[in-house]
Order: C-alpha cells, then structure tokens, then sequence
C-alpha cells in the first residue's frame, strides 16, 4: 500500500540459543498509514515485543533480523550503525513497560530529555530545557519546571509513564513504538495515560504500534489489532471486525477468557487450556494446533495461510478456507 | 548535601572516641612490660619503678588514658620509648610515606582494574573477558608479599632495572616527587596495586554487566544515542560504587601495609607498626594505630559523603 509510513513484509526473527536457532517471529506483515494505531496483541512469548524491537534493530547481537522493514520511506534493515542511531528516536521512538526501569536513575529526567533534543537536533541546551518544559506541559505533569529537575525516583509511576512519553515525542517522530506502556501502572492511571496517548496521535499524526497483552486495552488505543502467536499474526483487522466477528480460534480463546460484567461470582474464567509451544521445537502446520478446541488432522499439515474473511479482515485458519 | 555532610561528620565523633578507647586499652592488654626492653637488665626495682612513674605507668588506666586523651587532642603523642623522639613526628613521617605508597598503589590499581573491569563487562565471555579474569583473580589470590620478593628478584638482582629497598637513594626516609624517588617507589607500589586492581576490576566487570543488562541503557539506544554517550551513562552509574571500592581499598592499603613495607623496607606505618610491636615501644604502637584508625573513619566519612553527592538515589536526610 502507498502512503504507508510502516510497511513490514515476511519480518524473521532469529535467535541463537545454545546450538540450535529460536525463530521467535515468522513471517510478520504489518503495514501503517501515518496516524493508524494498530494493537499487537498476543501473550508472553508471542513475539510482539520482539516484532516491535526489530523495526528498531533493537535486538541483541545473537539475533539475525529477515524480511523486509520500511519505515518513512527508508530500508531499516539496511541502515549503517550511524543512520540507525540518527534514525532511532527521530524518526521513531519507543515507550517502554516499566517507566521506571528505562530512566537513567542518576541523571536528572530533563536532563535525559535534553540530551535526546541535543543528540537529533544540535540545539542548544537552553533550547532543549525549553523543549522538555513545552512537552511537560503538553503531557500535563503538573509544576513542569520543578518537576525537569527531578530523578526518576522521585516520581510516581504515572508521571515516569508521562515523562517517558515526553521524551519519546521530544523529536516530533513519526512513528511510535509502545511496549506494554500502561502494563505496569494502576487501572485509573492506565486510562489517562491511553487518553493522552490518544490525544497526542491525533495531534502529532503518530503512527502507533501497540503492543500489548489486554484486549481492553488494545480496544481502547487501536485503530485496527493483530494478534499474535507463536511469531505470527493469526488474525487482523478493525477492532470492531476482530472483536464481533473474531475468526480464528485463538481470539476466540482469547476473548472467552475475559472477564464481563455479567459474571456471577462462581461463574469460571474460560481459560485456554494447554500453554504455548516451545519455539525452538514448533508443531507442524498450525502452531496453535495443539491447543484447538477445533483442531483436524489436516492442521498439522501447513501453516495455514491468511484467509480474507471481509476488507481488511483476515486469519490464518484452514477451516476459513472451506 | 550540605546539612548531610554535617551530620554525617557529627557522627564521626563517638565513633573516634570508641576507637581511642580501643587503642588504648588494646595495648595494655598485651602482655609484657615495655620498660624491660630499655632498662639494663640488672636494674633494680627502684629503677623500674622510677621509670614507671615518669612514663605514668603507675596510674590506674581510667585516669592513663584521661592524661593520655588529653595529650592526643594538643597533638601529644607521648615519646617514643626507643628512640625518645616525638611519636607524632616519627608517625607523621611514617603517615606521609604510607599515603605516598598507598595513593600511588591504588591509582595504579583503579586505573588497570576500572579498564579490565570496563572491557571484561562490555565484552562479556569473550576471550578479553576471560584474560581480565585470570589476570584479576592473580591479583587477589597471589600472596602479596611473595609477588614483592618476586618483584625484587626479578627487576633488582636479576635485571638491575629498579631499587629494592628504602624509599629513596642514600636510605632517604623521606619520599619526594622526583626521578630518583620514583624509582624507589615503583616496585612496592606495583606489588601492592595487584589486590586493588583484582577486586577494583572484579566489582567494575560486575557492576558493568549489571548495568548493561538494565532497560535504561535499550532506553538510551531506543533514542538514539550513540555509544559514546551510552559508555558516559554506564560510567556514571558505575561511578558511585566503584568509588566506594576504591576508597575502602586504599583504607585497607593505609593500614594494611606491613608485609610489603617489610619486603621493601619503605619507612611507613605498616614498617612503624612492626618495628613499634617487636620493641614493646608501648607509646608508638598507640599512636600509629590511633592515626590508622582515624584514617579508616574520616575514609569512610569522605567515601559516604561522595557516594551520596553522585548518586542521588543514596539518602541525604
């Protein structure tokens, strides 16, 4: 598709491990148009966050990266070491899950925002404090310029969640990449911080990859959810195509092993039994096989391929195909 | 930071008169008299008794060490018995050259062990890595006194290349920054680097890797900082403990000098401390170990203090 600002075609992943080879993601398709927020959604181990790490080639040196990642108009896959570090953090940035864990803990948080504006732009550092000031602002941290001066440890975890938003949207990038941003916060922080989110895509024109393990919260921030599992997308499509008319058997799973209102206190979470497999030795065929309720013989034969249920709607099941 | 400093130099105060009574009670728990090692042996008990009271050894020890307290804060160290001369200055003489040996051994020490801690943590089990560890696990495990007189046979009798004893030419007992003292000083402070530079390097490679692993330095890389700047924020957060280390060892370098100071004959305290003990030469004992022991405390105070002015996350209440 053009005008696409994130176009991921047959993303690999590999890890070394040990003698053999952990293909953590296979084949990944992902494509956005600038101020789209698509939701990656899938449990521990799915590959999400390594789907995610990768349009950033942030991944450690026993990894082997495959496939084809655009982003802007520009080969990701093919950056020399300088592009990359131009392009990480100008063109996209990253939130991450634990805010508290990604500040350097003895430098002040302005500060670490300076250096970022400093690093991309080569203003001046009263220029960059100005600029961190604007974005405290703008992600409403109350007493912005006392609170510049502060160390990551002297905020609570929803200003850290708000500071490292500030930080990641110092450099007005086109792309942001969120790992779990709202995991580690409380329910009533979670919501503001998505709200805010929300309101700074629309304004900036982000485009927003989200990864995360709470449908609620993927309903909540996305456009259109990819889910996971076993390093490929199963399903895809609008929110309201995946949650209403969900198609392949792991979201449905998925969905059934939510929590509702109408829940009686007996009443059982449904949850999907068996755990998922072990990526250095998959299952044939279907990596979800073995733990279908609807599993058939001829799962086990090939990978199934996506299936177009509807536009914009499609799944990797074979019993689609019929 | 200033109101931390403060107290914690407030603190400082029982803990020095806890060790002053510590000195001084150690000493007279040792036995033996130190009287006999000067008197003649035929002298008679008038003599000895005579000699007690000018030492003011006849007094009981509360009011011995009232006088003896109230001497040490005018900056009387008492005499010492051998050789009669003022114990604050045969100490001061002695602190001065320790220090020398001490500071010099631990900036060799920091310096090797912070670059073999630096490259071991960066490049974890890789062949560099496990170079660092072999040569800081030597350091530490190496007898130090042993690794002197190896020193010396090697680079003195053997090669000629260096002095073996003494601080500086013409058994000068006093060190100087010269040419000439340098050469003096390089063997025993090499020899006494190697424990330093072993445990510096080991607490580096740690921390280092530690660090490393941490999700800020991805935070770092994710914004698009270059390595350089990545390596500047994995040394500040470094800095902090590894400092405290460096302190600590050069404490333990101050006071625990003995066997090196012997192997060289460097005129310092550990070389005062032997000489003190075998001559029974009760004031000298007392006041070098006194001066080693406030050593310790101010160390600690300068290292806390530090420690908290660079990393913010230390309580400064």
């Amino acid at each position: 598709m053009s005008g696409a600002i994130v176009e991921v075609n047959d993303l690999t992943v590999d890890f070394r491990a040990g003698r053999g080879t952990i293909r953590a993601v296979c084949g990944v398709d992902l494509s956005l148009q600038p101020g789209e927020t698509v939701a990656l959604l899938g449990e521990s181990g799915s590959g999400k966050s390594v789907t995610l790490r990768a349009m950033m080639r942030l991944l450690p040196k026993s990894s082997r990266i495959g496939g084809r990642v655009r982003v802007d108009d520009r080969d990701v896959l093919a950056l020399s070491a300088a592009e990359l570090t131009a392009y990480r953090g100008r063109t996209v940035s990253m939130i991450f899950q634990d805010p508290g864990l990604a500040f350097d803990p003895v430098y002040r948080v302005g500060d670490q925002i300076a250096e970022t504006v400093i690093r991309h732009e080569g203003c001046s550092r009263a220029a960059a404090r100005q600029r961190g000031l604007e974005l405290f602002e703008r992600v409403r941290i109350p007493s912005p310029g006392r609170r510049l001066d502060n160390f990551p440890h002297e905020m609570s975890g929803g200003m850290r969640q708000r500071a490292m938003i500030a930080l990641a949207l110092a450099c007005r990038p086109k792309v942001l990449l969120a790992d779990e941003p709202t995991t580690a916060l409380d329910a009533t922080v979670q919501i503001q911080v998505l709200l805010l989110l929300r309101e700074l895509q629309r304004e900036f024109g982000l485009a927003i990859v989200f990864v995360t393990h709470d449908i609620g919260v993927a309903v909540e921030i996305a456009d259109r959810i990819a889910v996971m599992y076993a390093g490929r997308i199963v399903e895809s499509g609008s929110c309201a195509a995946v949650i209403n008319t969900a198609s392949h058997p792991y979201t449905k799973g998925l969905l059934a092993s939510r929590g509702h209102a109408r829940m009686g206190k007996n009443d059982r979470l449904k949850a999907i039994p068996g755990s998922p497999p072990d990526l250095s030795a998959p299952p044939p065929g279907c990596a979800f096989g073995p733990r279908c309720e609807s599993f058939v013989e001829s799962c086990a034969d090939q990978v199934p391929p996506s299936v177009a249920i509807e536009v914009g709607h499609e799944a990797r099941c074979i019993r689609l195909l019929a | 930071m200033l109101l931390y400093a403060v107290k914690r130099l407030l603190y400082v105060l029982p803990v020095a008169l806890g060790v002053s009574i510590v000195c001084f009670l150690l000493v007279h728990l040792a036995p033996g008299d130190p009287l006999t090692s000067i008197l003649p042996i035929d002298a008679t008990a008038q003599q000895q008794q005579e000699m007690r009271i000018a030492y003011g050894f006849d007094k009981p020890l509360p009011l011995q060490y009232g006088i003896w307290l109230w001497k040490v804060l005018h900056g009387d160290l008492g005499r010492s018995i051998a050789t009669g001369r003022p114990v604050a200055i045969e100490v001061a003489n002695a602190v001065g050259n320790s220090l020398i040996l001490a500071s010099i051994a631990t900036l060799i020490g920091f310096g090797f062990g912070t670059f073999f801690g630096f490259v071991a943590g960066y490049f974890r089990n890789s062949l560099l890595d496990r170079l660092a560890s072999v040569i800081s696990i030597l350091g530490v495990s190496v007898p130090n006194y042993w690794l002197g007189m190896v020193m010396v046979i090697v680079f003195s009798a053997l090669l000629g290349w260096l002095p073996s004893t003494g601080a500086g030419p013409n058994g000068s007992a006093h060190w100087r920054p010269d040419l000439e003292h340098l050469r003096f000083i390089l063997l025993p402070a090499l020899t006494m680097s190697a424990i330093p530079m072993g445990i510096i390097s080991r607490t580096v490679r740690a921390l280092v890797a530690d660090i490393l692993d941490q999700d800020f330095v991805q935070a770092l890389r994710a914004k698009g900082m270059r390595e350089g700047a990545v390596f500047r924020h994995v040394v500040r957060n470094a800095a902090p403990t590894a400092l405290a280390v460096m302190g600590l060892q050069l404490g333990y370098l101050l006071g625990g000098s003995i066997l090196i100071e012997t192997v060289f004959a460097w005129p310092g305290t550990g070389f005062l401390l032997n000489t003190a003990i075998f001559q029974r030469d009760l004031p000298l004992l007392q006041g070098t170990i006194l001066v080693l022991a406030f050593f310790f405390v101010a160390l600690n105070l300068i290292v806390d203090v530090l420690q908290s002015a660079l990393d913010p996350r230390i309580q400064r209440g």
